[in-house]
């Protein structure tokens, strides 16, 4: 009996593959089980190709799996897209046999279930397809059936009580064709297990919730995929906290809103992705320039330009690094899981005030719409800081940007008698009048970026797995930790001996990284870019070659494809000794 | 800078103090621009109303006219370029017991900052924004801004502008801001009234002041004749009569054009506060427990 599954459903938008999805999900997560999804939506609302990946373990998981152990395919489209990747030997295959003819090279074990017959000639309701295959799961793998009737009456029960028997009629109904008419043949099975303390969201829902728990009180941003679904949260919780969110009328407005809420004093904060971030170019320069924390999240999404919205990528990394003309002093994050995105905005929020930058933090769909469960986070352990309050001895004679040993200046806010000042974006003096001496914009911009080393200090700067006496290296940065992770654990089990470092501070460069690359035989730098950003910034940086290892698909890496990469430069290492 | 009103020595009885509000930075303007009578006008409202410096913030983009903040004792943020709504929308928002004044010219509010327009009279924003309207951009030499006329020959436009100039006051009553008013700043005395009744106004207003630039395009003569008071014949809640107002074609008509009364942006933020609250304050612990 195999307890850990990777469930693959797929068929067409608007079918309810993603509804269909995530009920499984929840279901094994209140089963006591640990999960992790990835999820792929066509850019449309109706029509194109929708799929869900959820595993389930008694483990802790890392990733999302290689390949699929239980593929369910809605439509025609699911089983063509996905048969090359599937194990012909030991999946299992579950098709709509109204609409999908496997052919020559199908798993052995299949289950047809004519759910679209089912749907509209007994339930009539095309509707309830993807009900039908949830009883189905139910049957064959062992997902408790009143759970998931509890979670359709929780999520359907507003839509009243005839949906509501609808859907426990669909239910029962998937469930007993597989009971009429099949013999379980395959090993796989959701098998509930004790969990305390764990609770299952995406990771934009850790990112908005953590946001609250750092004292952020003002949000405005614009919708766009995939990160829209942060400023929903923000807008029905930050309310009840007595904070304020605002649907800008487009970028460029709710980074200035941020801005303008910044300088009040307030922490604040606006998310978007590619397209945005880019529009938002010129104000990054102005919080740099005057010295506000503003915290900006970047849900990247496959690029250039409008790109592939629905779809993953880490292309973002320049624009982050360099967006906005002239030099700006600024910190670059990236978020690795599901947990970091909690605790992760909060250190965000945290750089932000202390260094009074701008920081850009990096998500991406993968991540931003994963759900995996977590430990509760502790909320007793959470750190807030505040900004260097001016003394009264500030106040006698107060200048905004007086020169400090850190490059931190006190900073007053409006409402603060003695402290007034005119915040600008011209090149000022320490008394932020307008200067234009040479001498002055030499100390100044040394002194902007002098403050950047305070986050050098801090703890959570980056995680380190695998042998301690590595000859290979492998550098990941953002949503692809657990993959990169799992597959060091097979990689050093095969006797290869493989470290993974993995920074979530991308700008400044930590110092740590460099020791790192500089004690293994090779390193590689795994992203999801085609021209290999951040190889190329520790090139540039520390002088060393590094091995780009990159994948452009619109899809996160699995891993298997890290560890065929690791077996490769092991071999490459092995064939010159 | 950082003066406290209240330790500055008050003036005779009768007259108005407005050295608290003044700071020692020269403005960059040219000699007779009309920026200066605005800026003594923004002085006198403020001494008027007694508003104390730290409790003020003046919001600017960029241009001649933006430099303003820095010329007034007060908290102020001069921004980038035509932005200057949306961080003064920030600013308000974060903390509505501030006063809150936006300043600029023709330029930033007519062209780059013209998108801005309509979401800050949607959201009804409670800032006074004063627009220093003179018909060019003075900062960068002289070029013809968005409401500059069609002959206007510059360096950019050596055979006449090829647009045709914007109507501020009719945008303005289209979008249904919720105060409008035109003044100018060679009648100050009107003007500081306008600036008082457009902060004292709950709501977003707007204050179009034709301020002339004397170094690039000098119309203080035509404007001085061309200019009219609005009469109580009109009522400025009327919005078809301010429309009528704002296509005035050889008159210039100064005072309050339109005016309307709705819940200005900071209260509806207060009501959904209060409607988020109906069941108890946040709860870090609660907004968790959904996830369970």
């Amino acid at each position: 009996m195999q307890n850990d599954v990777v469930f693959k459903i797929g068929g067409e938008g608007g079918e309810g593959v993603i509804s269909c999805g995530e009920f499984v999900t929840l279901a094994c997560a209140r089963m006591g089980n640990e999960i992790y999804t990835f999820r792929s939506y066509p850019a449309e609302i109706k029509g194109g190709y929708a799929m869900f990946q959820v595993r389930t373990s008694h483990e802790v998981l890392l990733s999302q799996g290689s390949s699929a152990d239980v593929l369910v395919c809605f439509n025609q489209e699911a089983y063509d897209r996905n048969i090359k990747d599937i194990r012909k030997e030991d999946s299992v295959l579950i098709y709509d046999s109204t609409s999908c003819q496997p052919r020559e090279g199908h798993p052995e074990i299949t289950y047809p279930i004519p759910a679209s017959d089912l749907a509209r000639l007994e339930m009539r309701n095309y509707l309830t397809k993807n009900v039908i295959f949830l009883g189905v799961l139910s049957k064959l793998f062992g997902i408790d059936y009143a759970i998931l009737e509890t979670i359709i009456k929780q999520k359907l029960g507003k839509k009243g009580d005839a949906i509501l028997n609808l859907n426990f009629q669909a239910l029962k109904k998937g469930y007993q064709y597989v009971e009429q008419n099949f013999t379980k043949k395959d090993p796989y099975f959701v098998v509930p297990q004790k969990s305390e303390n764990r609770i299952v969201l995406s990771g934009n829902q850790a990112l908005a919730a953590g946001a609250i728990a750092a004292g952020c009180r003002f949000y405005a941003g614009y919708p766009i995929t995939p990160a829209t679904d942060i400023m929903e949260f923000l807008a029905r919780e930050l309310p009840k906290f007595g904070g304020s969110v605002v649907q800008a009328e487009d970028e460029i407005a709710a980074l200035s809103m941020v801005l303008g809420a910044s300088y009040t004093g307030a922490k604040a904060m606006t998310a978007s992705s590619g397209p945005g971030i880019s529009l938002m170019a010129e104000l990054i320069g102005l919080a740099g320039m005057a010295e506000l924390p503003a915290v900006i999240v970047d849900c990247q999404r496959a690029g250039p330009s409008t790109g592939m919205p629905t779809k993953t990528e880490q292309s973002d990394l320049n624009h982050a690094l360099y967006a906005g003309h002239g030099e700006i002093p600024r910190i670059v994050m990236a978020l690795s899981s599901v947990e970091d995105a909690f605790f992760g905005i909060i250190r965000a929020f945290n750089y932000a005030v202390r260094c009074q930058v701008p920081v850009i933090v990096l998500s991406d769909q993968y991540l931003a719409q994963r759900t995996a469960t977590i430990r509760r986070p502790d909320l007793s352990k959470v750190v807030i800081e505040e900004r260097a309050k001016p003394s009264a001895q500030d106040m006698e004679n107060y200048k905004r940007f007086r020169f400090t040993e850190t490059g931190v200046s006190p900073m007053a806010l409006p409402g603060e008698k003695g402290g007034v000042y005119t915040a600008t974006g011209i090149e000022h003096d320490e008394g932020c009048e307008l200067s234009y001496e040479p001498e002055n914009h030499q100390r100044m911009t040394e002194k902007r970026f002098k403050k950047l080393n305070l986050v050098l200090k801090g703890a959570e700067l980056y995680r380190r797995h695998g042998s301690e006496d590595q000859e290979i290296g492998i550098v990941g940065w953002g949503s692809s930790e657990g993959v990169i992770r799992e597959a060091v654990e097979k990689a050093n089990k095969q006797g290869l001996k493989v470290a993974a470092f993995h920074p979530k501070v991308l700008f400044p460069m930590l110092p740590e990284l460099e020791v790192f690359i500089k004690s293994c035989k090779k390193v590689i730098v795994a992203e999801l870019n085609y021209t290999g950003q951040f190889a190329r910034e520790i090139r540039a940086r520390f002088g060393v070659n590094v091995i780009s290892h990159t994948k452009l698909a619109g899809l996160p890496f699995t891993p298997d494809e890290i560890l065929k990469k690791l077996e490769e430069v092991h071999e490459q290492i092995a064939s010159k000794v | 800078m950082g003066t406290d009103a209240e330790t500055m020595p008050k003036p005779p009885q009768g007259g108005l103090n407005i050295a608290p509000y003044k700071t020692d930075v020269d403005p960059i303007w040219c000699p007779g621009c009309g920026d200066f009578g605005v800026l003594t006008c923004i002085y006198r409202m403020l001494a008027t109303k007694q508003i104390r410096p730290e409790e003020t913030v003046v919001v600017s983009g960029i241009g001649c006219s933006s430099r303003l903040p820095a010329y007034v004792n007060a908290y102020g943020f001069h921004t980038v370029h035509g932005r200057v709504l949306p961080v003064a929308t920030g600013v308000k928002t974060a903390n509505p017991k501030l006063e809150v004044i936006a300043v600029g010219g023709d330029g930033d509010a007519y062209s780059i900052g013209a998108g801005h327009i309509p979401h800050a009279a949607r959201r009804n924003i409670d800032v006074c924004y004063i627009v220093m309207d003179n018909e060019v951009y003075g900062l960068t030499k002289g070029q013809g801004s968005a409401t500059a006329p069609v002959e206007m020959v510059k360096g950019t436009t050596p055979f006449g502008q090829l647009d045709d100039p914007l109507n501020p006051i009719a945008v303005a009553v289209a979008y249904d801001i919720s105060f409008v008013a035109r003044g100018y700043s060679g009648k100050p005395k009107e003007l500081t009234d306008l600036i008082i009744q457009g902060v004292e106004h709950k709501g977003f207003a707007l204050i179009e002041v034709l301020s002339p630039c004397t170094t690039f395009h000098d119309i203080y003569k035509p404007t001085s004749q061309r200019i009219r008071f609005v009469d109580s014949s009109h009522d400025p809640f009327d919005r078809i009569a301010a429309m009528k107002l704002a296509f005035e074609k050889e008159t210039i008509p100064l005072g309050v054009i339109y005016k309307s009364q709705r819940s200005s942006f900071d209260e509806r933020i207060e009501e959904t506060k209060k409607r988020a609250q109906i069941k108890g304050a946040g709860d870090l612990n609660k907004v968790l427990d959904v996830f369970q």
